[in-house]
């Protein structure tokens, strides 16, 4: 904890802090303070301010976004106890990690495990220094949770491949410089027909379509691909070896989606807090509302023991070494109780809590509005609620397949 | 499972084993078919005793081994997996009492005796069918107590009981002035309300204004973990017959309705498991403990609810014959989550605590 003082820890330790301390006095920009993960973000185009390419050029030169990355592809090569020293001093000094999005959450990781030298040499410093977007050519039009039925096919021409087909729900695609993709190289084997492939996406014959969602939002897009030619060197792993590299790439997923940054973003303001602010409170300062007050408390008391479990889940996988059992009930929890906050929020606002856009609404309202419309994406993107309750059914509880 | 040291692993593996092998089910159903209204063996209560589980949270200096409340919480969680029947948990949480409240000529005089496992002793509070410690009619004068304590545990074996009067915590001895009047229970454990007219009472001075409530959060957290160990042994028993039953010539575990009902119900536990060890972590730190047990109770209010429920239906018609062992589990349920705090009790607390 930080207000211990820090005694009996080696003084190893205690010399990097005092680097990180160092070096965030001297690189991290004081108008940056307090600022969130914007340029990592799938949720925008890239255009950064000085301080903020100054800040990413200074974090990515270290390694330091990607701390624990092996140091000769460009990451940090610290130890996971120094990891935790640069977290807790970047919070200390109110500065965030730079660089982020798909590559450094997802693609990274299961390219360190599976690509070979060469790929991991051309396309893992690059998302060490935040230089490349990353995004996801997994889901099409008729393979959503069935993911294995994906049709987009890659067909063998000698020095490449040519690609046709579909992706849909492709975060970030407007923005993103490549993307890695399921394709299917071989018809006659549902799952060993597919294989992992990176694909440039300014390649010709790509075209990006943003789609509108229910929150007005356009973060997801179509990717339609007619003939664009792929080299044969932007295979990952070897033909039919996609389906088990793409299903590993979405254990890191899961962890992200239900462990990271957005959980850690919704711990900051307790509803109750947010609920007084909109409804009446009687002279202890309770809220009047007896059946809402009842509602809340139920909320809170079951998202007190959801944060209890991801840290249980955290401590426990250190202690095992291994991923731990109970992450896999992380993303199914944490994404309804999520949904269920939120649609408590925008009821506590009353007619306030529905409010598009214009006159009449504060940011953080609207804020609230477009959040509760987006996050009904979260129990159905990265496996949905009902393929999670299927994973955990049959591998976690050993029940037998049900097809 | 919390990240446990060794001393802590060789307990918990202790008390699994113990009561598996010295305290299944079938233990139980020979205590109820005895109809003693101790509703406890003797015998196994002294083996127990004899293995150090009676004075986990007692200082060293009377007695006890001071292991800790995670310690004692995971061999009540144990105890729970087979519905043990022993004063263990009324036990500790009197002796809890009297280590936070007690002068050093009580805890002397009383400690030594209950982690020996010589004395039996109980938290007497509520005076009616709920809990409600805001209420307490009890009063003391001149050194005695009077007042009726009802659905007061483990009353037929407690030598000693834990009062609560108006004014604050008292020791009572059984005997001249105290009288008991049996309350079967669905559970088929010793319950009674207990009169108190005018008996002989030592006050519990230490420990500040309080003092109930913080003894009071010591119950709900290791009640919360007999709680969790019965959530634990329905959840694994409903998985195996789901695995074993067969219907339209397929197990029942395949059916994909019923691996998601198990598979929800294995996140409640979950996150039961997290809460209520979040509780026992907040006792030995000192750090948050009433917002802490408050959230433990609640959630094993919760779950161990949906899971002895479910236990029932999950296993069809002969989820509801005495034979099978499932129903003691939801006869047992329903007295635990009523006992210190049902969830509308808690909810109201945890707002309350929280600021709203």
């Amino acid at each position: 904890m930080a207000t211990l003082p820090d005694i009996d820890k080696p003084a190893a330790e205690e010399a990097f802090r005092e680097d990180v301390k160092q070096f965030l006095a001297e690189h991290f920009p004081a108008e940056l303070k307090g600022k969130g993960n914007a340029l990592a973000s799938v949720e925008g185009p890239t255009d950064e301010t000085p301080a903020q390419k100054q800040w990413r050029e200074a974090m990515g030169e270290r390694g330091w976004g990607t701390p624990t990355w092996p140091k000769e592809y460009g990451g940090g090569g610290l130890t996971r106890k120094q990891a935790a020293i640069l977290n807790e001093e970047m919070a200390r000094a109110g500065a965030f990690n730079p660089i982020g999005g798909m590559g450094v959450m997802m693609f990274g990781p299961t390219l360190l495990e599976y690509g070979s030298e060469e790929q991991k040499r051309e396309h893992i410093p690059p998302i060490c220094r935040g230089e490349i977007r990353w995004c996801q050519g997994y889901s099409e039009p008729n393979a959503g949770s069935d993911l294995a039925n994906l049709q987009t096919m890659a067909v063998d021409k000698g020095d490449h491949y040519l690609v046709n087909g579909q992706k849909t729900w492709t975060s970030g695609g407007q923005w993103a410089d490549k993307c890695f993709c399921l394709v299917r190289t071989d018809r006659s084997d549902k799952h060993k027909g597919i294989s992992f492939l990176l694909i440039d996406m300014d390649s010709p014959g790509i075209e990006v379509r943003p789609i509108q969602m229910i929150s007005g939002m356009s973060p997801f897009c179509e990717t339609f691909f007619t003939d664009v030619k792929v080299p044969k060197e932007n295979l990952v792993g070897e033909e039919g070896e996609g389906w088990t590299i793409g299903k590993r790439l979405l254990q890191h997923e899961r962890t992200n989606l239900s462990g990271g940054g957005a959980l850690a973003r919704m711990m900051g303001a307790s509803l109750a807090d947010l609920a007084k602010k909109h409804v009446e409170t009687d002279e202890d300062g309770a809220i009047a509302d007896k059946v809402l007050r009842d509602r809340i408390a139920d909320f809170e008391i079951r998202w007190g023991s959801f944060l209890l479990t991801a840290r249980r889940a955290a401590e426990e996988s250190k202690a095992q070494g291994g991923v731990s059992e109970i992450s896999s009930v992380l993303k199914k929890l944490g994404t309804k109780l999520g949904q269920e906050r939120a649609e408590l929020l925008i009821e506590i606002m009353g007619m306030q809590g529905l409010g598009w856009e214009g006159d009449g609404f504060s940011e953080s309202e609207l804020a609230a509005v477009r959040g509760w419309l987006f996050g009904k994406a979260t129990t159905i993107y990265g496996g949905s609620t009902e393929i999670q309750n299927n994973i955990i059914a049959k591998r976690v509880l050993g029940m037998l397949d049900h097809q | 499972m919390a990240v446990l040291n060794e001393e802590q692993e060789m307990l918990r593996d202790m008390a699994r084993d113990w009561a598996a092998n010295e305290s299944p089910v079938a233990a139980f159903r020979k205590i109820r078919a005895s109809g003693t209204p101790e509703a406890y063996d003797p015998d196994a209560y002294a083996a127990m005793a004899e293995m150090g589980w009676t004075g986990v949270i007692v200082p060293e200096e009377h007695g006890g081994s001071d292991f800790g409340w995670l310690s004692v919480g995971l061999v009540v969680e144990e105890l729970g997996k087979t519905l043990t029947a022993s004063p263990l948990l009324a036990s500790t949480i009197a002796a809890s009492a009297i280590i936070l409240g007690g002068s050093d000529e009580q805890k002397a005089a009383w400690l030594p005796k209950i982690a020996s496992g010589e004395t039996v002793a109980t938290l007497a509070v509520d005076e009616g069918p709920r809990h409600d410690p805001a209420k307490i009619a009890a009063t003391v004068s001149g050194g005695k107590l009077s007042g009726t304590k009802s659905f007061v545990h483990e009353a037929h074996s407690a030598s000693l009981f834990v009062v609560a009067a108006g004014d604050g915590l008292y020791l009572v001895e059984a005997g001249d002035g105290v009288s008991l009047s049996t309350r079967k229970l669905t559970d088929q454990r010793s319950h009674a309300e207990v009169t108190f007219d005018g008996a002989a009472a030592d006050k519990l001075d230490n420990g500040g204004d309080t003092l109930l409530d913080d003894v009071l959060d010591r119950a709900r957290i290791l009640t919360a973990c007999e709680m969790l160990g019965m959530a634990q042994q329905v959840f694994d028993t409903t998985l195996d017959y789901l695995k074993q039953r067969v219907q339209f010539n397929q197990v029942l575990a395949t059916f994909q309705a019923l691996q998601h009902r198990m598979a929800d119900l294995f996140g409640d536990l979950a996150m039961m498991r997290s809460a209520v060890e979040g509780g026992l972590v907040a006792l030995d730190s000192g750090f948050g403990v009433a917002r802490a047990a408050t959230l433990a109770k609640a959630e094993a209010n919760r779950v161990l609810h949906a899971i002895s429920r479910e236990g029932v239906q999950l296993h069809g018609g002969i989820g509801m014959t005495d034979e099978y062992d499932i129903g003691f589990y939801l006869k047992r349920a329903r007295v635990l989550e009523a006992s210190w705090g049902s969830t509308a009790f808690l909810k109201d607390r945890f707002a309350t605590i929280g600021g709203y």
